[in-house]
């Protein structure tokens, strides 16, 4: 039985309490909407609280240039959406921008890694930016705890990181100040677009608003053919290990291996297709952690506090997916797998025009219609 | 404060079975087959360490092995449970300041 809602009607609802939901209702409801956002209960998959917190702009967008520009721009937008946070919450998500480094292991990887730089930025209507590939004796003015395996590395100083818990907290906290109304265990079932809006039927009752946001992660697959859209993701699984707090020693983000603001060295970036399994593999866990002492022989000293897996949310090319149908105007799709790399965009950028109507056709090339273009025989 | 009972004292220094030690480098002596948190106890220190994130002073709360408050640095390495690691003749204990040290 579903119950009238208590808030009755929503300019929108946002589907989906993780990063990139809660960075859109919090955009939305500063641009003046009044906001829904309907969550799932405390057992759903949950890649926002499981990933790395990179705030990462090096390497992407190899064969899509607009993303790596719109990386790019979240990347040059993230302070000050922090400081936007950090006004309005009074919580710091300890967002800092010291440049990443990719340090490498054999001189063929690190070959290939400047090679794919080059390729990147050789693309047409890149936007580009300074990068560097370094030698060995570089590489260790900037990072001194190498190990003897290391050849050198690719290090972009846009690249950083932040603390992704507090992000999503600090996220939740600001949107609860700007009136959104959080409802958790709504898992949406149905979606209807009828009378120029869109009715939902949800564990928690029926939702009405006048535009909605898929941004459910690994649900929107299911969710957007309601509304004529496709959301064709996959989840793919990645370790994470933490060690002890230890006192500061990694200066900058590696994307293997980062110290975190509270102390915490994170050790992560395994990838496995293993459907919705988040069972840890000790054998995955061994692998990174083995790596990550390759990279920071020092590593090996440290207790390992905990470790888990969790799962990205991947299109077929990694890029992500904008999007409004084209049968029910105002339903709009967003989704990726660097919510936390994205999230000063989606916060600043892309709610502002979902609240103003439309995505206009910069937003085209992240349309999910790049994916049924019939292959060439 | 913490003291021996008078009985293990006197036993204690019939046998001589004392450990010589230091504490943050000052001389100091235990009982063989203390643990070196029982040892600081003995010596009077009550806080062993402060807190990673905010600095607020620990002490050992469980003596078991369980809460990870007695984290001591032994030998040049942090973040050691003194309660489950005997006190040895010569060991080098510090009280921590926050978070251990990898590089030392």
């Amino acid at each position: 039985m579903t119950q009238p809602s208590r808030g009755g009607e929503y300019d929108v609802a946002v589907i989906g309490g993780g990063l990139v939901g809660s960075a859109l209702a919090w955009g939305l409801a500063r641009a003046g909407q009044k906001v829904a956002m309907l969550d799932e209960g405390d057992i759903a998959v949950r890649p926002s609280r499981g990933n790395f917190a990179l705030v990462w702009v090096q390497g992407k967008g190899l064969g899509m240039p607009e993303y790596a520009g719109w990386t790019k721009k979240s990347s040059d937008d993230w302070s000050g959406f922090a400081d936007l946070l950090r006004e309005q919450t009074g919580l710091d998500v300890a967002y800092r921008r010291p440049g990443g480094f990719m340090p490498m292991l054999s001189e063929e990887d690190l070959q290939a890694r400047a090679n794919t730089m080059m390729r990147l930025h050789n693309q047409p209507d890149m936007i580009r930016y300074p990068y560097e590939v370094m030698d060995r004796e570089t590489l260790r003015k900037e990072l001194p705890f190498i190990g003897p395996d290391v050849v050198g590395g690719t290090y972009c100083p846009l690249d950083g990181h932040c603390n992704s818990l507090r992000l999503l907290r600090t996220l939740h906290k600001g949107i609860g100040l700007l009136g959104v109304d959080y409802r958790p265990n709504h898992r949406v079932e149905r979606i209807e677009h009828r009378d120029g809006g869109f009715r939902m039927t949800t564990a928690g009752g029926e939702i009405r608003a006048g535009k909605i946001v898929l941004a459910a992660g690994h649900d929107s697959a299911r969710l957007a053919p309601m509304v004529g859209l496709s959301a064709p993701v996959r989840p793919q699984r990645g370790h994470v290990i933490v060690t002890e707090k230890t006192a500061p020693f990694l200066h900058h983000p590696t994307v293997y291996v980062r110290q975190t603001d509270e102390g915490g060295v994170m050790i992560g970036d395994s990838f496995e297709e293993a459907g919705f399994d988040t069972t840890l593999q000790p054998g995955v866990s061994s692998a990174i952690a083995q790596r990550a002492i390759r990279f920071f022989p020092l590593l090996g000293k440290l207790n390992v506090v905990r470790s888990w897996a969790a799962l990205r949310v991947l299109t077929p090319d990694g890029f992500p997916i904008y999007e409004e149908s084209k049968t029910a105007p105002g339903a709009f799709v967003a989704t990726c797998h660097s919510g936390v790399t994205l999230a000063a965009n989606h916060a600043l950028t892309l709610a502002p025009l979902i609240a103003a109507g439309g995505l206009g056709d910069s937003f085209t090339p992240f349309s999910a219609g790049r994916f049924h273009v019939p292959q060439a025989a | 404060m913490f003291r021996r009972l008078p009985e293990i004292e006197t036993a204690l220094n019939a046998a001589g079975q004392t450990v010589s030690f230091t504490i943050d480098g000052r001389p100091a002596s235990a009982r063989a087959g203390d643990s070196v948190t029982a040892a600081l106890l003995a010596n009077g220190v009550t806080a062993c360490r402060t807190t990673a994130v905010s600095g607020a002073a620990r002490g050992p709360y469980c003596m078991m092995g369980v809460c990870y408050d007695c984290l001591v640095t032994i030998d040049g390495t942090g973040n050691r449970q003194g309660c489950q690691v005997r006190v040895a003749p010569g060991m080098a204990v510090e009280t921590q300041n926050g978070k251990r040290e990898v590089e030392r």
